[in-house]
C-alpha cells in the first residue's frame, strides 16, 4: 500500500477491484464503514461477481475476468476528456509538476493504438506470435544537461498527455463494454462518479486491489492502469488516496520485503546475475539505471550500494571485506534472463533438473496453478521437506487417493512449526506496519518456530560443507551464522535469537563510526538511527535498508510500540506511535504530493504534511527537503531518478501503457487490436490451451472468508468447516437453467488441464456477460480444497493454467476456461 | 440500566465472526453440515448454534441484484412470551433486561419454543417425556455480568454489532435509520425498540422487516392468555397433568418434524 489500513476512512470514493475486501480483509471494513459512515464516501465495487463487498457498494458494475485495461482505459479516456473541457475540476499542478505527464517522449516511440496492440520495438524471432520489446524508443527527449523536456500545456504531441490519449482513445464507452461486459450507463456513472469525488484538488479516491488485479498474464498492466488514472486525478501522496494492494496473507509485505520472491534481495535490491562478475560490476550496472543529472532530483535509489554493501557485511560480517568484494563473490548468481518463478521450478522438477525442495508454510499441491501437473511433478523430486503446521497435501502428495506410492521414490520430511501464536517476531501489514507479536503459548510436540528451525538447519548444512567441502562452499561456510546465532551470549545485548536477527534486520556499526571531531558517533554494535547512516565501506551492516530505524538505539524495538493516540495535527489516523513502518515511520508514501508547490496542502483539512516556513509538520515527509518553490528543493517522486511519476512508465517489459489483451484462455477474439495476448509471455504448456468452442464458459478462482489460501489451516478447523463445509461452484441462474442444474446438486467443471466436482450455488449474483451481442457466461470457484484434513473436496486449481504475467511471473489463476455439466465426476 | 444490543444491517459484511465468537465464548461445539446451495451454514439455529447469519439474494427494481444479510438470534423481548409461558421460572427476565434462563429448572416441556415469536429457542434431544432443556443466546450473561461486551459485538469487525444502554441505542438506532433514507434506502427504520414492550436486540434494518424475514407486529399469542394459569400450575404439575401431557405430545410432534426435515 502507498498508504495504509486506517487511512481508508479519509477517503471520498473508495473503488475495490480485483479484490474482495469484505469477504477477505473483514477488518479493512472497519475503515470502509467509517469512511462511508463519517466521510459520507462512495463505495464502488467492480467484480465479475455480486460478492459481500458488492453488497455493500453504492455502485457495483460487473466486468468479465480479464477485463480490467479495458474498463481503467475506459475510464482513463474518459478522464483525459474531461480534462480537456473543464481542467478547473481537476488538480493540473499536480499533473504537470509531479507526473511526467508533460513529458516529450521519443517522437519514434509508437504507441499501441498505432501498431494493431503493440509498441514500438516488438521483436518476435520465431515468428509465433510472442517476443520482446526493444525499448529504445521508450524514453524522453532531454536537454543538453541531460533534463527531460516537457510541455507543461500538455499539447506537444509527443507529450506523454498526448500519447495517452491517444493509447485510449479506441477505448469509448460502447467497446468498453463490449469487451468487459458492463452496461453502459454503470460504466460511465462510475467514470462520473470517481472523477468527480476524487479529481478536485483536494479531494481524494482510493483504490483497492488484491489478487484479482494481479493473477493475469497481464497484471502489472492492471495495476499501472489504476495508478495511471490515479495520477491524473491526483490521487497519489494524499490521505484517503493511494494504489493499495490489499495483501492475501497477514505478513505477504514482510516476506515479500525480505526477499522471497526469486528477483529481488531483502530491501528490493538486485540478486547478482552471471554477468555481474565483480561487486563494483553489479552496483555500477544498477545505478546507471538511476543516473540523473537534475539537480532537483533525489534519485534515491542512488545509494543502492550502501545497502547492498550493509547486506553483505550484515551475512557475512568480519568475514565481508572491502578487498574480497564484501563476499559478492561467494553468491550465488542468476544466469541473466532465465526464469526461477513458481512455474519454472516446478517445470524443472517435472524435468528432473530440480531435486529437492523445501517447502516452507506452502501447499502448491492445492495452491499451485495447474495442481495436478504440480502434484507429478513432485513424484519426480528425490526428496521433499515440508515445514507446517498440518500434513498437507504436498507433504502427503504420495497418498492421494489414486495414486500408488509404490511408484514414487521421493523421500518426504516433516518438520511440524509452531503456528503464529506460539512464537515470537514481527509481522508486516499491509500498510508497512511491521508490528510485534508475542507468543501466547508453546508449540506442541516437537514443533519450532521457523527461525529456530532455519538457525539449527542451517547450522548443519555449515558443518557438512566445512568438513565435506563442494562447490560453493564459501558461499555457506563464511556466513556469519556459527558462533552467532547458536552463541548463547548473545550479541551486543541481544537477548534471544528473534531479538537478535531483528536488530541485525536494522542494522548496526560494524566498527566504531567517528565524527569527524573524533567523537564516539556509533560503538561498535550500537544500532542505527537511520538508513541515511548505512556505509558502503563496510562500517556498517543491514539486513533491510527500509527497517533502519525499526530497532534502533535510542527507541529500542519500535515494532513493539503501541500507542493508539494519533499524533498527527489533522488527526488523519496515521497512529505513529502504534508499531513502526517503513520507510522511516512514513505511514503515507510520496506524501510531498499531497501539496502544492509551496507547501501548502492541497486538503488543508485533512492535510498529510504541510510546511511551516521552515519545516515540515504531520506525516514523516519524503525527504526533508523544502517545497518545490523553496531553493534546495527536490520533486516528490524520490525513487524515479527523473523525480517524477510515471504515467509513461517504460520499466515494465510489455509496454509503457496498458493496452488490453485476452487472458491466455478467452472465449472471444480481442475487440480493441488484432494482438489477442500479451505478446511478451512465457506459454509453458502450448499444447494445453483450451479452444473455447469445447470450453466456452469462462471461470475465476477466489477465496471466502471462511477458509485461508490452501486451507490446511481451516479445513482442520470444525468451527470453520461448519460455516463452509463442501467445495462449490457458483453458477448464475441463466447458466443453470441451460444445462438443466439444480440448486445445491453436484456438478462438474471441466478445463483442458483437468476436472473437479463441487456442489452448484445457483446465484442471481452472476450473470451473462453481453459482449457485442454475443452471450458469454463466467462462474466462480473457490481454490481452497484438497485431499486432506477434517474437510476435503477437489482443488480448483486442478483447472487454472501455466501461464503467468509477463513482468512477475504470478500465474494467471483468475481468467481461463472451462466447459460445465450437471452430475459429479 | 437495561442493556441492549443494536445491529445495524448496513454494516453487516456476513463476515460471521460473530458466528464463531458465539461458539467459542459458549463452548458450542461445530455441526457436521453441507452446503445447502447458498453460504448459509448452519441453515438453522439448534442448540449448538445460537446465533447464525442469514443471507437473502434479492432482486432490486430495475434489473439489479442485492444481498443483504442478518444475525438471527433471540431477541431478549422485554415482554417476553417465553418467560409467560414457562412453568418452571427457568426463563426469566434479569435486572438488565435480558431474557435470562437457568439451565437446572428448565424441564424441557418446550413452550418456550412454540410460543417465541421469532422462532428462536431449541430443545436439546427433547423426548416425550421433556427432558431436553432449552438453548438460546443468553446475551453473554457471565460477560456481562465482568463488565466485557458480548462476544459477537468484540468480534464484529465493522461496528454493525454494538452493545450498551438501551435508550442510548434507540437514539443512535433512530438516528442511523434517518441516514440511511437520506442515503436512498426509503425503508430503512429501526425495528424492535417498541415491540413486545422493547426488544433487547434492536436492528437498524435497510428495507421493509419482511425482506429479513422479521415480523412486522410480532405478539406473543396465546401466551399472553394462557400466562396466569400455566403458571399457576407450577411445575410439578406438568407432565402429570392431561394438559400437560397434550401440550408435550404437541412439541414432541414438533421435534419428529423438524427431525424429518
Amino acid at each position: 500500500m502507498t498508504n495504509h489500513w486506517a487511512d481508508i476512512q479519509n477517503s471520498d470514493c473508495i473503488i475495490i477491484v480485483g479484490s474482495n475486501a469484505a469477504e477477505n480483509h473483514p477488518v479493512s471494513f472497519k475503515w470502509v464503514t467509517k469512511a462511508i459512515e463519517d466521510n459520507g464516501a462512495t463505495l464502488i465495487s467492480i467484480d465479475p461477481r455480486f460478492t459481500r463487498s458488492s453488497a455493500k457498494a453504492h455502485i457495483y458494475a460487473k466486468l468479465r475476468s480479464g477485463t480490467d485495461i479495458a474498463f481503467f482505459g475506459g475510464m482513463i479516456r474518459w478522464v483525459i476528456k474531461d480534462i480537456e473541457s473543464h481542467p478547473e475540476k481537476y488538480n493540473m499542478t499536480y499533473l504537470t509538476e509531479y507526473t511526467n505527464a508533460a513529458f516529450l517522449i521519443d517522437p519514434e516511440f509508437k504507441t499501441a493504438a498505432e501498431l494493431d496492440g503493440k509498441f514500438s520495438g516488438f521483436v518476435d524471432e520465431d515468428g509465433d506470435g510472442f517476443g520482446s520489446y526493444d525499448k529504445s524508443t521508450w524514453k524522453w527527449q532531454t536537454d543538453e544537461d541531460g533534463v527531460p523536456l516537457k510541455d507543461k500545456s500538455l499539447q506537444d504531441p509527443n507529450c506523454v498527455f498526448q500519447l495517452l490519449k491517444k493509447q485510449f482513445e479506441r477505448y469509448d464507452p460502447d467497446s468498453v463494454c463490449g469487451v468487459t461486459g458492463t452496461d453502459r450507463e454503470t460504466f460511465l456513472r462510475i467514470c462520473e462518479t470517481y472523477a468527480g469525488l476524487s479529481g478536485p484538488a483536494g479531494n481524494s479516491g482510493t483504490i483497492m486491489y488484491a489478487m484479482g488485479t494481479t493473477q493475469h498474464t497481464h497484471g502489472t498492466q492492471n495495476i499501472r492502469s489504476y495508478a495511471i488514472l490515479q495520477l491524473l486525478l491526483g490521487n497519489i501522496g494524499v490521505a484517503g488516496g493511494g494504489i493499495n494492494a490489499l495483501r492475501g496473507e497477514s505478513n505477504v509485505q514482510g516476506s515479500t520485503d525480505h526477499c522471497l520472491l526469486f528477483h529481488i534481495l531483502p530491501g528490493y535490491l538486485n540478486p547478482p546475475i552471471a554477468t555481474d562478475t565483480a561487486l563494483q560490476d553489479h552496483l555500477d550496472r544498477v545505478t546507471a539505471g538511476f543516473a540523473t543529472s537534475d539537480p532537483k532530483s533525489a534519485s534515491w535509489w542512488l545509494n543502492y550500494p550502501k545497502y547492498y554493501v550493509s547486506l553483505l557485511k550484515s551475512w557475512y560480517g568480519n568475514n565481508a571485506t572491502a578487498e574480497n568484494d564484501f563476499g559478492y563473490g561467494w553468491l550465488p548468481k542468476l544466469n541473466p534472463g532465465q526464469n526461477y518463478s513458481h512455474i519454472a521450478l516446478f517445470e524443472a522438477m517435472a524435468e528432473g533438473t530440480v531435486k529437492g525442495l523445501f517447502c516452507w508454510g506452502q501447499n502448491p499441491a492445492v495452491g499451485g496453478p495447474n495442481a495436478f501437473a504440480e502434484r507429478e511433478a513432485l513424484q519426480n523430486l528425490e526428496w521433499l521437506v515440508s515445514v507446517d503446521l498440518w500434513e498437507t497435501e504436498t507433504c502427503a502428495f504420495w497418498q492421494e487417493p489414486g495414486v500408488d506410492p509404490a511408484t514414487i521414490d521421493t523421500e518426504v520430511f516433516v518438520l511440524p512449526a509452531a503456528c503464529s501464536y506460539e512464537k515470537e517476531g514481527s509481522i508486516v501489514n499491509s500498510g508497512r506496519w511491521s508490528q510485534w507479536r508475542w507468543k501466547a503459548l508453546d508449540p506442541p510436540g516437537e514443533a519450532m518456530a521457523d527461525l529456530e528451525i532455519i538457525k539449527e538447519l542451517m547450522l548443519q548444512v555449515i558443518e557438512l560443507y566445512e568438513t565435506e567441502g563442494g562447490p560453493g562452499a564459501d558461499a555457506i561456510t563464511k556466513l556469519r551464522w556459527k558462533n552467532w546465532y547458536d552463541n548463547p551470549q548473545r550479541h551486543y545485548g541481544a537477548e534471544d535469537l528473534v531479538d537478535l536477527v531483528s536488530r541485525e534486520i536494522n542494522g548496526f556499526a560494524e566498527t566504531d563510526l567517528l565524527n569527524e571531531d573524533g567523537s564516539v558517533w556509533y560503538r561498535e554494535g550500537e544500532l542505527l538511527e537511520s538508513f541515511g547512516h548505512l556505509k558502503a565501506d563496510g562500517t556498517t551492516s543491514s539486513s533491510n535498508w527500509l527497517y533502519t530505524q525499526s530497532y534502533n538505539r535510542k527507541d529500542g524495538n519500535r515494532q513493539k510500540w503501541r500507542d493508539n493516540t494519533d499524533y498527527h495535527p489533522a488527526g488523519i489516523g496515521l497512529y505513529s506511535k502504534w508499531a513502526w513502518c517503513w520507510p522511516v515511520n512514513r505511514r503515507i508514501i510520496y506524501n510531498r504530493a499531497s501539496v502544492d508547490l509551496d507547501g501548502k496542502p492541497w486538503d488543508e483539512q485533512d492535510f498529510v504534511i504541510r510546511w511551516t516556513g521552515d519545516s515540515w509538520e504531520g506525516d514523516v515527509p519524503d525527504g526533508g527537503w523544502p517545497p518545490m518553490n523553496v531553493e534546495g528543493t527536490r520533486y516528490p517522486f524520490i525513487m524515479k531518478s527523473e523525480g517524477f511519476a510515471h504515467v509513461f512508465g517504460p520499466g515494465r517489459v510489455d509496454g509503457p501503457f496498458p493496452e488490453h489483451y485476452e487472458p491466455l484462455e478467452s472465449p472471444i477474439i480481442n475487440p480493441l487490436s488484432g494482438t489477442q495476448h500479451n505478446p511478451t509471455i512465457v506459454v509453458w504448456r502450448p499444447d494445453e490451451i483450451a479452444d473455447p468452442r469445447d470450453y466456452p464458459i469462462v471461470c475465476t478462482t477466489y477465496r471466502v472468508t471462511e477458509h485461508w489460501q490452501a486451507g490446511q489451516m481451516t479445513r482442520n478447523l470444525p468451527w470453520l468447516v461448519e460455516l463452509m463445509p463442501q467445495m462449490f461452484v457458483e453458477i448464475s441462474e441463466e447458466l443453470a437453467g441451460e444445462l438443466g442444474i439444480k440448486n445445491a446438486e453436484l456438478v462438474t467443471v471441466e478445463s483442458v488441464r483437468g476436472k473437479i466436482q463441487g456442489v452448484a450455488i445457483v446465484t442471481k449474483r452472476f450473470k451473462p456477460f453481453q459482449l457485442n451481442g454475443k452471450i458469454v457466461h463466467q462462474i466462480g470457484v473457490p481454490w481452497h480444497w484438497g485431499f486432506q484434513g477434517l474437510c476435503v473436496g477437489d482443488s480448483a486449481n486442478k483447472l487454472s493454467p501455466y501461464v503467468g504475467d509477463a513482468n512477475t511471473m504470478i500465474p494467471e489463476f483468475k481468467a481461463f476456461l472451462v466447459r460445465v455439466k450437471k452430475g459429479g465426476s | 440500566m437495561t442493556k441492549a444490543m443494536l445491529i445495524d444491517v448496513s454494516k453487516c459484511i456476513a463476515c460471521r465472526a460473530c458466528q464463531v465468537a458465539c461458539k467459542a465464548w459458549n463452548d458450542l461445539p461445530a455441526e457436521i453440515t453441507v452446503c445447502a446451495g447458498c453460504y448459509d451454514n448452519p441453515t438453522d439455529l439448534s442448540p449448538d448454534t445460537w446465533n447464525r447469519i442469514a443471507f437473502w439474494e434479492l432482486e432490486r427494481q430495475g434489473g439489479g441484484v442485492d444481498w443483504v444479510f442478518r444475525p438471527v438470534r433471540c431477541m431478549h423481548c422485554t415482554d417476553a412470551p417465553c418467560v409467560r409461558v414457562c412453568p418452571t421460572g427457568a426463563l426469566f427476565k434479569d435486572s438488565l433486561g435480558f431474557t435470562a434462563y437457568d439451565e437446572s429448572k428448565c424441564n424441557g416441556c418446550g413452550y418456550c419454543v412454540e410460543f417465541c415469536p421469532f422462532d428462536i429457542p431449541r430443545l436439546k434431544e427433547a423426548n416425550l417425556w421433556g427432558k431436553g432443556t432449552t438453548t438460546k443466546c443468553t446475551f453473554c450473561q457471565t460477560r456481562v455480568r465482568d463488565g466485557l461486551i458480548p462476544a459477537c459485538a468484540k468480534a464484529c469487525p465493522t461496528g454493525a454489532i454494538t452493545f450498551g444502554d438501551r435508550k442510548d441505542l434507540i437514539a443512535e438506532g433512530t438516528a442511523r435509520a434517518e441516514k440511511l433514507k437520506g442515503d436512498g434506502f426509503v425503508d430503512a427504520a429501526l425495528y424492535g425498540h417498541d415491540l413486545l414492550g422493547g426488544l433487547g436486540m434492536m436492528y437498524v434494518l435497510t428495507d421493509k422487516p419482511s425482506v429479513f424475514e422479521l415480523p412486522e407486529h410480532p405478539t406473543g399469542g396465546l401466551a399472553e392468555v394462557w400466562q396466569p394459569w400455566i403458571q399457576g400450575l407450577g411445575s410439578f404439575a406438568v407432565g402429570a397433568t392431561a394438559l400437560g401431557l397434550l401440550i408435550n405430545w404437541l412439541v414432541a410432534r414438533q421435534n419428529i418434524k423438524v427431525e424429518e426435515e
